[in-house]
């Protein structure tokens, strides 16, 4: 049985969560209409005047070859993000979960990168490969390699990944390595008794029973690329060269408020929003429906 | 088919010692059971047999072969653990074949190896149910499945009881027992409640605080405690304890058991009667002496039961006397 509270009238649990209603009202309800009206205009770049078009701009957009190429773009980031952000936490939050001594150190450290916004991570990033001044771009120099992300497309988007999922890492060894903890130590001592090697435990015990916290890492990753991760891009390669770095959300942005397209840049975040709400939908079927152990 | 030997085995947690120093010799199909309060050191002592505890000094010999630095996969063991520890994630069938497919054992052969397990345990209609589909008393059925699939040479048993109701407890010990009988596999099990220790082992560890206290059949250990520790663990209700001044001797205590008291109107010491326990077939009185030391008296239900507040005499004979020292070795 489940324990709640309830209350007898009806205004004093109203008056607790008004102030969370005000907040979703005016930052997203408000805006998200906005963007839904909009998208079904186009206005002229000074906002004086507003032209019914209906679905114009999305029928536009679906056949110009910029924005598909941006969902290729965003598809190929965001997977990028997810795969090196979660990998590398997984080993990580292994080689933690492994640890007997100093493990509340490492742990602190892992999880610092997380307190990093954005866009400080990437001018972090930027710094340090810097086509002039950038250590690592030095560094690459007297190996040989001419790092040079402002005009080469695919070390511009190694970069953005890069820098995008480092801070993600934190947060994501946190989940990993409380999922570890969950798993019972005598399970996995009873498969070493039945004969399995590390190895052979992780991908048959430990793997299948970290899937809930795998799964929904997933999509919170996803989410995390489509989305926070413009701040990254905007400081490091804004959106280029040659939009080889233009994500969904980033193309928003320039088409709306560098290109002065707002009807457009309106359609495209009407789009990106149908976009999350597939994806939450999908996360919250499959934590309802999730297996517990 | 094994011998297990223990030769002075100690364990320590950086600067505790937990274990200081069992021997024991297991030979081939022998159930040893490890009883012992909480903290004494007795699943410690199974885990660095099963080679998930690293053993400080001493050696494990299984078959006579030194296992200290081998890992728990190759020591061609078993262990059934106090919460079951199965694969939630796979069906009973796939727990049991779990490490014959590991080990690569033909598919026939696993298929046939488990029909036979779930047979003798019973476990037949469950083979593809989940565990938390399964009752307490079949999770455990299916730990034991999954340790004797393998034909392991010993089997570890980490207090497989204790988390059974009272009832099933009693039921899952008569067939561990009748299990190990039929398979001849040696054992070493470890529990804390003295009556499994006293009905499944061939042989018991009485271990206090790190040291095998005494090593024996369990009626040799009943009717012979080595120490003070063993006839107050041992037996239930537990050895009375006599300063030994109060009846003529000199330093230390005297044990007499329940059962070798008899009240009288005069006897060696007088003691007040407190409450009663008729339990059936007995009934257990409980006094208490002068110095305010509390004597369990088990006698048969056909004797009378006295009243509470009443002075009787309590009455022994000296053969059934255990004297014990001040530091609470037996003196014969």
């Amino acid at each position: 049985m489940e324990k709640r509270v309830t209350f007898k009238g009806i205004w004093l649990p109203l008056l607790l969560v008004l102030p969370q209603i005000l907040i979703t009202a005016v930052f997203f309800f408000y805006p998200a209409g906005q963007a839904i009206w909009q998208s079904l205009f186009i206005p002229d770049p000074f906002g004086l005047s507003m032209q019914w078009v209906g679905l114009g701009n999305f029928e536009f957009l679906l056949s110009d070859r910029f924005y598909r190429a941006s969902f290729l773009t965003t598809a190929i980031f965001s997977i990028l993000v997810t795969v090196v952000s979660m990998g590398v936490a997984l080993y990580l939050a292994v080689l933690a979960d492994r640890l007997i001594k100093g493990s509340g150190t490492y742990r602190t450290l892992l999880i610092w990168p997380y307190a990093v916004a954005p866009a400080v991570a990437g001018v972090l990033w930027l710094f340090m490969f810097n086509t002039r001044v950038g250590v690592v771009t030095w560094y690459l120099g007297i190996l040989g390699y001419d790092w040079n992300h402002v005009l080469n497309e695919g070390e511009a988007m190694g970069l953005v990944v890069v820098a995008s999922a480092w801070g993600r890492i934190s947060y994501n060894f946190l989940f990993f390595l409380a999922g570890l903890q969950a798993i019972p130590k005598s399970v996995v001592e009873a498969a070493a008794i039945d004969g399995a090697r590390f190895w052979t435990r992780f991908r048959t015990i430990v793997w299948p029973l970290l899937s809930p916290t795998t799964f929904f890492l997933l999509v919170v990753n996803i989410i995390y690329a489509f989305f926070e991760t413009f701040g990254v891009i905007h400081t490091i390669t804004s959106g280029g060269p040659q939009q080889a770095t233009t994500i969904l959300v980033y193309k928003v942005y320039s088409d709306g408020f560098v290109g002065q397209d707002l009807g457009s840049s309106a359609a495209q975040s009407v789009i990106l929003l149908v976009i999350v709400s597939i994806l939450t939908v999908v996360q919250f079927k499959y934590i309802e429906r999730r297996v517990h152990y | 088919m094994a011998t297990l030997k223990l030769d002075n085995v100690k364990k320590s947690f950086g600067k505790t010692d937990v274990i200081h120093g069992v021997s024991v010799d297991v030979e081939d199909g022998e159930f040893i059971v490890i009883v012992g309060p909480s903290g004494c050191g007795k699943s410690t002592l199974l885990r660095m047999v099963a080679g998930l505890e690293t053993v400080t000094s001493g050696e494990v010999r299984i078959n006579g072969k030194r296992v200290n630095d081998v890992e728990p996969m190759d020591r061609d063991i078993a262990m059934v653990f106090q919460n079951y520890a199965l694969y939630p994630h796979m069906s009973v069938f796939d727990n049991m074949a779990y490490g014959l497919k590991i080990a690569k054992v033909p598919k026939p052969e696993i298929a046939e190896r488990v029909q036979t397990a779930a047979k003798l345990l019973q476990l037949e209609p469950y083979l593809q149910r989940k565990p938390r589909e399964l009752s307490g008393g079949q999770r455990q059925r299916v730990a034991m499945g999954r340790a004797i699939v393998r034909k392991p040479a010993v089997f570890l048993f980490d207090e497989p009881l204790s988390n059974l109701d009272a009832k099933l407890r009693v039921q899952m010990r008569l067939e561990i027992k009748a299990l190990q009988r039929e398979l001849g596999v040696t054992s070493l099990y470890v529990t804390h409640d003295q009556v499994e220790a006293m009905t499944l082992a061939d042989r018991m560890i009485v271990m206090n605080a790190g040291v095998a206290d005494q090593i024996g059949a369990p009626l040799d250990v009943y009717a012979n405690p080595e120490t003070e520790f063993v006839a107050g663990f041992i037996g239930s209700p537990p050895t009375n304890f006599i300063d030994a001044a109060l009846v003529g001797g000199q330093s230390g205590r005297i044990g007499v058991r329940p059962e070798h008291i008899a009240l009288s109107d005069t006897g060696l010491l007088t003691a007040t009667v407190g409450y009663s326990e008729a339990l059936g077939a007995e009934t257990l009185v409980h006094l208490r002496t002068g110095d305010g030391a509390q004597i369990t008296v088990r006698q048969d239900a056909a004797l009378p039961i006295p009243g509470e507040g009443e002075t009787r005499g309590l009455s022994w004979t000296d053969e059934n006397v255990m004297r014990f020292d001040a530091s609470g070795l037996r003196q014969h």
